[in-house]
């Protein structure tokens, strides 16, 4: 009984974790760093919250949310991939940018700081929207995988990721295939955010509360690598999961399982190369290096 | 150049005559100047921000006083905002917030013909009114009925951080439940965070597989989370701060209401009379402050018998039969 509470719980806290953390692993594959996971997240959930209640269709709304997620990352993704701006701080100025941004467009459209109107009811064929997402969230970790390591694209990808010297010398348009792995990221991560606003049925400023930072942290925790990020994100949200329950059993600390994902990320980062002799978390080699044909 | 300097020049003196011509218009024309400085979050909050504009719409309808809101971006800028308004002789200047206090300790000295109201929070100055209000009493009702109501015999709490503030509330809940029903069964969480619906559900959900039927929220925007998980799954929510039970009506089984729409109503009338007391007012369901939310929205989830022990307990609440004290019972801790 208490098992079963324990992973409906964790299997919806995971949802959010997944789609952000396999978008940021395809846009870092590339070499683009995405710290933007937060900020695109944001733009998501209020362009669902928006064109749900603009239309009346969820599926609308969801159609929305991915796009805008898109369209962020390719504004990410060209500052840094033709602007050669630095990765981390343009998805910083993306993160602050969707903050107040979301804010400012809720004071725009709803004349409010705070959340947008409540949307109506949120199911598909009679099963809650929430669901489908988090069944597209686990389906996403294989098809990640075999996008990355069974077909041409993947390969490319990782090779503009990993020498795009080399990529370019056989004819690979590196810039190309940047861009469309962050494209990608932004996708998945703005399916993230739908998620969030399907859950909380309104929008909510800050709602991403952190999940994309979280989702980063998986992506460190699982050497960006899907099968072992996607094991990192259960494991973080098993903490809550855990945590959602034990703390009406016993009364532990919220705070335990907040610092949780951090912690654990700090520990592979630290033990890793122990028992590997050294070898550093292995990030992409090309990881924030901006490629300028020779 | 020289024409530049005169054209600014003669801008500029202007733009001051017209200012302070407006001043005194003003100063002619309206009994008083209210300045409301929210707190944090700004407009749009559903809750305390709003319940506070809406305080100062009444007044300048019903009192003919002049307003104005202002909105710091973060706390840093509470301090500038307060001074801002004394400055500019505003009559009574609002500061929303326990945040506040020490921000108007620092301003209000300077500006002794100014006087200022301190919502959630205690000053010493001698020109502050503050309001602390005995949240827990009104926590108390709605505890009361949360235990009537439950089928299963278990209710839960949702709060936002874990503040003294919000253990206030928790500890009315807690009595009230328990006064009507000693064997009731008590859950409580804590979200973490007043602007995350998203976990204020999940927090919720958790409370509902196990058992809680009825589950009352003090966590902002967090808690329009829990009022979602119970329109979804069929359970009840509380509200909170403001009337919340048309957010999703036959849901929301009532909600605990504190007046900070009354408290600067009530101040912004008495400085338009001309005369207002500063000091600190506490505040209750015997002043007419704190009470609970019975409309159309959710009239039919309650029982004539239900409000009837409700009013009862208010009742006693009043005459002082049924104390109420803001400490929490120790296995809450």
């Amino acid at each position: 009984m208490i098992l079963q509470d324990v992973l409906t719980a964790t299997i919806f806290a995971a949802t959010p974790l997944l789609l952000a953390a396999l978008g940021g692993l395809l846009s870092e594959r590339g070499g683009v760093v995405n710290i933007a996971l937060e900020g695109i997240m944001l733009f998501g959930a209020f362009a669902a919250a928006a064109v749900t209640l603009w239309t009346g269709s969820p599926l609308l709304g969801i159609i929305a949310g991915v796009l805008t997620g898109a369209l962020v990352g390719a504004l990410h993704g060209t500052a840094c991939i033709y602007l050669r701006a630095d990765h981390v701080i343009s998805g910083i100025a993306v993160n602050m940018f969707a903050a107040s941004g979301t804010i400012l467009l809720l004071k725009v459209v709803y004349g409010t700081k705070g959340s947008s109107p409540q949307l109506g009811s949120l199911k598909l064929l009679g099963v809650p929207l929430t669901v489908h997402l988090a069944v597209v969230a686990l389906a996403a970790v294989p098809l990640v995988w075999f996008l990355l390591y069974r077909t041409r694209f993947g390969l490319r990808l990782r090779a503009c990721g990993e020498y795009p010297e080399a990529a370019d010398a056989v004819g690979i348009n590196v810039h190309g295939y940047r861009l469309a792995g962050v494209v990608l990221s932004g996708v998945l991560a703005g399916l993230a955010g739908v998620f969030l606003v399907m859950t909380a049925g309104s929008f909510a400023k800050h709602m991403s509360a952190g999940r994309g930072y979280i989702a980063l942290a998986a992506l460190v925790f699982g050497r960006w690598r899907p099968v072992a990020v996607a094991i990192g994100c259960l494991v973080f949200a098993l903490g809550r999961g855990v945590q959602d329950v034990l703390e009406l059993e016993i009364g532990i600390p919220p705070q335990l399982s907040e610092m949780m994902p951090y912690l654990l990320t700090l520990l592979v980062l630290a033990v890793w190369p122990l028992i590997r002799r050294g070898r550093s978390a292995e990030p992409p080699a090309a990881l924030g290096r901006p490629f300028v044909r020779g | 150049m020289t024409r530049i300097t005169v054209v600014v020049v003669v801008l500029a003196l202007a733009l001051s005559a017209i200012r302070a011509g407006k001043e005194e218009a003003a100063r002619k024309d309206v009994p008083a100047r209210v300045a409301v400085v929210l707190s944090v979050g700004g407009l749009g909050d559903g809750s305390f921000n709003d319940l506070a504009f809406a305080g100062l719409k009444r007044a300048i309808t019903e009192f003919g006083v002049e307003g104005i809101v202002g909105e710091p971006a973060d706390h840093a800028e509470d301090e500038k905002y307060l001074e801002l308004y004394a400055r500019e002789g505003y009559d009574l200047v609002v500061a929303v917030g326990f945040l506040m206090k020490s921000k108007l300790d620092k301003v209000a000295p300077h500006y002794p013909e100014t006087k200022f109201l301190l919502i959630d929070n205690l000053s010493d100055c001698e020109n502050v009114r503050s309001y602390s209000f005995r949240e827990h009493e009104g926590s108390f009702l709605v505890g009361a009925l949360a235990a009537l109501k439950s089928k299963t015999g278990t209710i839960g709490f949702v709060g936002g951080i874990e503040v003294d503030l919000l253990r206030k509330f928790l500890a009315g809940y807690v009595k009230g439940a328990r006064y009507v029903r000693p064997d009731i069964r008590i859950l409580k969480s804590w979200a973490g965070s007043f602007n995350d619906p998203v976990k204020g559900k999940e927090k919720a959900l958790a409370q509902h597989r196990q058992g809680a039927d009825v589950i009352y929220q003090a966590a902002g925007a967090t808690g329009n989370g829990v009022i979602r998980a119970a329109s979804e799954e069929g359970f009840y929510a509380i509200g909170v701060d403001a009337n919340q039970n048309h957010m999703a009506p036959g849901s929301v089984l009532t909600s605990m209401v504190k007046h900070v729409d009354e408290a600067v109503y009530r101040s912004s009338g008495d400085i338009a009379g001309g005369e207002m007391s500063c000091g600190i007012l506490d505040v209750g369901i015997a002043e007419g402050m704190i009470g609970w939310a019975l409309d159309k929205y959710n009239a039919a989830l309650l029982t004539e018998a239900m409000k009837a022990r409700i009013e009862e307990i208010s009742a006693k609440i009043v005459s002082g039969e049924i104390v109420v004290t803001p400490d929490l019972p120790g296995e809450f801790e």
